[in-house]
Formats: C-alpha cells, structure tokens, sequence
C-alpha cells in the first residue's frame, strides 16, 4: 500500500516560505512525476514526503495514518538520490543489504533478498565489486537496489537520471518503467525534463515557485493545459504563444500553438515568415520562423524531410481547432 | 615544453635547494654515524680512538634503555588515542553550522601556534602546580587535596600537554575530511532506517578512516621526537625518560657524544621502522 496524502503543508526556510500551503492526493500505485523547472520547489516536496525535512505546517498522511513527525526511517519509503549516494567503501552486495541490516534481518533472508534484487537488475555479476568500479548506469541500479530490498510502501525518486548520458537515460526510463509495472508500488519522480515526466508518468504535478499549476495526466497536460506556464513547460518543442493582432482574430490576448499543428508550404499560407535556422533530424524538420510582427521566432515542425534553407520564405497555417486561447492572467479560455 | 634544453636548466634551477637540503641531512647523519663508533668524552680527555660497536652495545645494555622505549611508547600511544578520538567528535561538533563558526575555529587552531616549551612551561606553572595551579584551586574548592601531578601523575601530566597541543591539527585535518562527506549518503543511511550511532559506525568513520591514518602517520612522526615538553616539566625524572630524552642525557649531562650518537643511530632505525610500517597502511588505504 502507498497512499500518500498532503494536507495544507507548508515549507519555510527562515522568513522564505518555499512552499504556500499544497494539497496533494497520491493514490496507491500511481507514478507521479513532479516536474518543473530548477528551484520550483519539487525536490524539497520530495524531501517532506520523504522526511528529510520537517513541515513548517500542515500533515501528511501515509495510507490514512498521520506521518507528519514519524522520522524518514518508520514512513516506509524508500528513495534514490541523484548522486545515488551509494556506501563507498562497502561492496554492492552490502549497499543492498544496508537497510536489511539495520532492521535486523537474518542473514539467509537478507541474502536471499539481495540476490533476488540483482537478478531483476542485472547486477549479479557485479555483487562483490565495489560502487567506485561501476558505471554510471549500474552505479543507479545499485540504488535502485537498495530500495526495492526494503519492500518499501513507496519509492521516492530525485533526479536520478541527471548524471547519466543521454542514450543510458533513454535505458534507465524504460527500466524504471518497467520496474513500475512489475512491482506496482507507488513511485514518486521528480525531474525538470518533461520528456521524462511525459514518458513515465500516470500524473504529472506541474510545480512552479512551490505552487501546484497543474495536476493530470500526460495527456491532459497536453492537450488542455490550464495556463500559459504549464502549456510552455510541456510538449517539445515548446509551444508558440502568440500575441497582438494574431490573438486578437481569436478574441483573446494570447494565444497558443504546438508547433507540430502548424501547416507549413513554400507556396501559401495563413502567416508567412522568414526561415532563421532549420534543424533536420531525419524524421522531422523543426524550422525556426521569424514572423513579421512577432517579437519571438514561432517554431514549425514538419515532417519528414523538408528542404528549406536560411532566409527561405514559408507560409503557415494553424490548424484551427488545436489554437489554446490565453486571457491577460494566461489562464485558459474553453 | 619538456625538452632536452628545458629539463637541465630546471635541474641546475633545483640544484640549490636539493644540495642544501642533502648538506643539512647528511652531514649530521654522518657524523653522528662517525662519533657512535668512537670513544668521545669532551670534558674527560677527548677523542680517545675507535672502539667498534662498544657503544651501540653500551646503550642497549644499559638499565635505562628498555624503561625509555616503554615511555615513549606509552607517550605516543597515549597522545594518539587522545588526539584521534577527541578529534573525530571535535571535528564533528565544529561541522554543525553555529554563530561565530569562523572565530571558533580560528580559536581551536590556536593551540597549534604556541611553542612546545611556552607551553609546557604554561601547564607546569599555571596548571598543574600543586600551590598555585589553576587545578590545585579547582580541586581545593571541592576539598580535595591537590594532585602533585608532575611527580604523582608525571607520564599522564606529559600526555595532556602534548595532546592538547596536537588535538588542533588532529581536529582539522579531520575537519575537511569530514566536510568532504557527501550529506545525501547519511541521509540514504536514515532512510535505511540506520539510527545516529549506526550512521556514525558505518558511514563517518569509514569516510574518516583515511584521514586518521594521515593523522596517525604524521603525529608519529612528531611525537617520537619530543623533547621540550619534558625538559621543562620534570627533566626526566619519575619514569619520563623518553628515548629522545635519554640520548639527550647521555651526551649533555654524562658528557659521553659516542654513547649518545649511538642512542641517535637507534632512534632513527625506530623512527624508520615506523615510518615503513605507517606508510604501508596508508599505501593500503590510498588505494582503496
């Protein structure tokens, strides 16, 4: 079980409150990723939840039961740092079995457990090796390991991909995933990169300056995202917002527009622009375009391969029904 | 640019220095290898000729030799286990963010600076002498009778002053150890349901262990070498007769340089046995 609820918390550091009051509901099982750009405050929500650091006000609940002053050890939880903070002076084989150790588990049980955990993450072979000897990637499974051992009600994830190279991050997503269906635990995820939370995520919470701007599913982040923060933060590119006259048509202030619901042509089109950079990445095309009239190149994806070079002229036209209306707060418009 | 030209000007640029400090070594090694082979008495008739290893023999069968390397090591052992432990729980004390952390540890540090006589002299007079030492008055305003600590306590009474002057370089050393120690690792130990004295067992001290044997290695070194601590305080008398100090009363005050140089060649054959002894722990604990 691993329902964790967050009551009206709080978060103070001195005078700086780094977290107003927040509600939060986990349901058991969920992977929930926090996701918002660097300081919005979500690894210290981790970090509450985790009891690392103690609420200023309000309480949280783990499965129903009070948690707000139970120390990080009694919650259950189990996480995994984004240094992986592994022992390093004990071999793989003792970092796993640390927390079996320290709750007293006899030592048939404790090997048993630490072998069942390398198996499922490959580390076998690696058991007597210290962590100083491991790659990157096997380095996180250790921590990984060293979670999964505890059984815990849930595990508590912070960044733990930011050290790794871009290939071994796509790997690590996929067996982290991978893990989630298997265990079916509830795992809470914090990163700034919104391909991992749009990859990983059952709920995306989307924090920015400790506040909640959105909670949903990928999905719904993307297709309806409640104000201009979260329409910017999710989907990549970003999206185009798009100000003045361009919004005015639409009988708003701003408006917004992904930029694979853009139509591009060489030959006609709703608004025309010059080509400023195109990127050509084989499967899509992503053309910077300066706008007459709008302060900010607007961002095109097209498919496939499109030959259009620097100081070319494109037209282009919106699908109509994909244009996200903003009022002057940017909060959406239905 | 490492060429052939580069490389022997930066030799003849080094020259000086390695000649100096080859001249400053050498020349007093040889020549207490020179005089442990001689009969050499300054005030009884001087240089009266080789006489072997007359000498070497002479020292070891000596009724003061064997006292004075149990000292000495009594001393070092005693200094070092003060020194360590004090240290590693100082050291974690003055890790905690506190007001006025950076005169804290300026003040710890200071013991350092003061020199080994000023400050045995300092403990001698001001401390522990049984009239008008500041424990004399401690111990008569709870109706004690003062301790005479250098003639009753003589060896601990040693051991505490050297230890409080080299606890500060044990407790900085340790310090920066200390402050290298990555926080998220305790805190993945708390997580793991480790309670603070576990955290300390299996995570602090195995970060420090490098740290200490630095500290451990280097404090040897020093320690079985002092000298002024114990002329000040009791000349050598009541057991504190050290190996130094020995040698240093064979050739001063028995006015006998071969039998005292041949004192020094040994305490350089123990010196070095230790010093290989230590450097290969901390070879060990380089690696790891």
């Amino acid at each position: 079980m691993g329902q964790i609820t967050l009551n009206q918390i709080t978060k103070s550091f001195g005078e700086v409150q780094v977290i107003p009051p927040l509600d939060l509901q986990i349901e058991d099982g969920e992977f929930v990723v926090f996701v918002g750009p660097s300081g919005c405050g979500k690894s210290t929500l981790l970090r509450l939840i985790a009891g690392l650091e103690d609420v200023t006000t309000g309480e949280i609940l783990i499965d129903g039961n009070e948690a707000t002053r139970v120390p990080p050890a009694k919650r259950g939880l189990a996480m995994v740092f984004q240094s992986y903070a592994l022992y390093p002076h004990m071999s793989v084989r003792k970092n796993i079995a640390f927390p079996l150790r320290m709750a007293g588990i006899d030592k048939e049980t404790q090997k048993a457990k630490v072998e069942a955990a390398a198996k499922v993450l490959n580390l076998t072979d690696y058991l007597e090796r210290k962590p100083g000897q491991l790659s990157g990637g096997q380095r996180q499974r250790v921590a990984i390991g060293r979670a999964i051992v505890r059984e815990p009600a849930a595990f508590l994830f912070d960044e733990p991909l930011s050290n790794l190279d871009a290939a071994l991050r796509v790997n690590m997503r996929l067996e982290i995933s991978e893990l989630h269906n298997s265990l079916e635990t509830t795992m809470i995820y914090v990163t700034h990169d919104q391909v991992e939370a749009m990859t990983m995520a059952d709920k995306i919470v989307v924090l920015r300056a400790g506040v909640i701007e959105q909670v949903g599913t990928p999905l719904e982040l993307y297709h309806t995202p409640r104000n201009t923060f979260v329409a910017g933060f999710i989907g990549s590119p970003k999206m185009n917002f798009l100000t003045g006259a361009f919004a005015e048509e639409y009988g708003t202030d701003t408006i917004g527009i992904r930029p694979e619901h853009l139509d591009v042509s060489q030959s006609e089109g709703k608004w025309s622009g010059v080509v400023s950079v195109s990127e050509h990445l084989g499967s899509d095309t992503f053309l910077h375009v300066d706008v007459n009239g709008l302060p900010d190149p607007v961002t095109v994806r097209a498919t496939g391969e499109f030959g259009v070079r620097h100081g070319d002229t494109v037209h282009l036209t919106p699908d109509t029904s994909k244009i996200h209306r903003f009022d002057k707060q940017g909060l959406r418009i239905a | 640019m490492a060429t052939q030209h580069s490389r022997s000007a930066a030799r003849i640029m080094m020259a000086p220095a390695v000649i100096l400090l080859l001249g400053w070594m050498l020349v007093p090694l040889t020549m207490t290898l020179y005089f442990s082979f001689k009969k050499y008495l300054p005030l009884r008739g001087g240089d009266l000729g080789w006489v072997g290893f007359d000498n070497y023999v002479r020292f070891v069968s000596s009724s003061a030799f064997w006292p004075s390397i149990q000292t000495t090591l009594i001393i070092v052992g005693g200094v070092l286990l003060i020194t360590v432990v004090l240290g590693v729980l100082l050291s974690m004390l003055l890790d905690q963010p506190m007001w006025g952390q950076g005169v804290v540890r300026i003040l710890v540090i200071a013991p350092f600076f003061v020199m080994p006589t000023v400050s045995a002299l300092v403990w001698k007079n001001m401390f522990m002498d049984p009239v008008n030492g500041l424990l004399a008055y401690l111990w008569k305003f709870f109706g004690a009778q003062p301790v005479e600590w250098l003639s009753d306590a003589s060896i601990f009474s040693i051991v505490l002053i050297v230890s409080w002057q080299w606890l500060p370089f044990a407790t900085l050393i340790l310090l920066t150890a200390i402050q290298s120690l990555d926080s998220e690792q305790l805190e993945a130990a708390e997580m793991d349901g480790a309670p603070p004295l576990s955290r300390f067992g299996h995570i602090v001290l195995p970060h420090l262990s490098r740290a200490i044997t630095i500290v451990v290695l280097i404090q040897t070194i020093f320690l079985l070498a002092i000298f002024a601590e114990i002329f000040v305080t009791t000349q050598g008398s009541f057991g504190t007769k050290t190996l130094t100090y020995l040698i240093f009363q064979r050739v001063l005050e028995s006015q006998n340089v071969g039998l005292g140089s041949a004192g020094g060649v040994y305490a350089i054959i123990l010196a070095n046995i230790v010093a290989i002894f230590l450097m290969r722990i901390v070879g060990k604990n380089l690696d790891a």
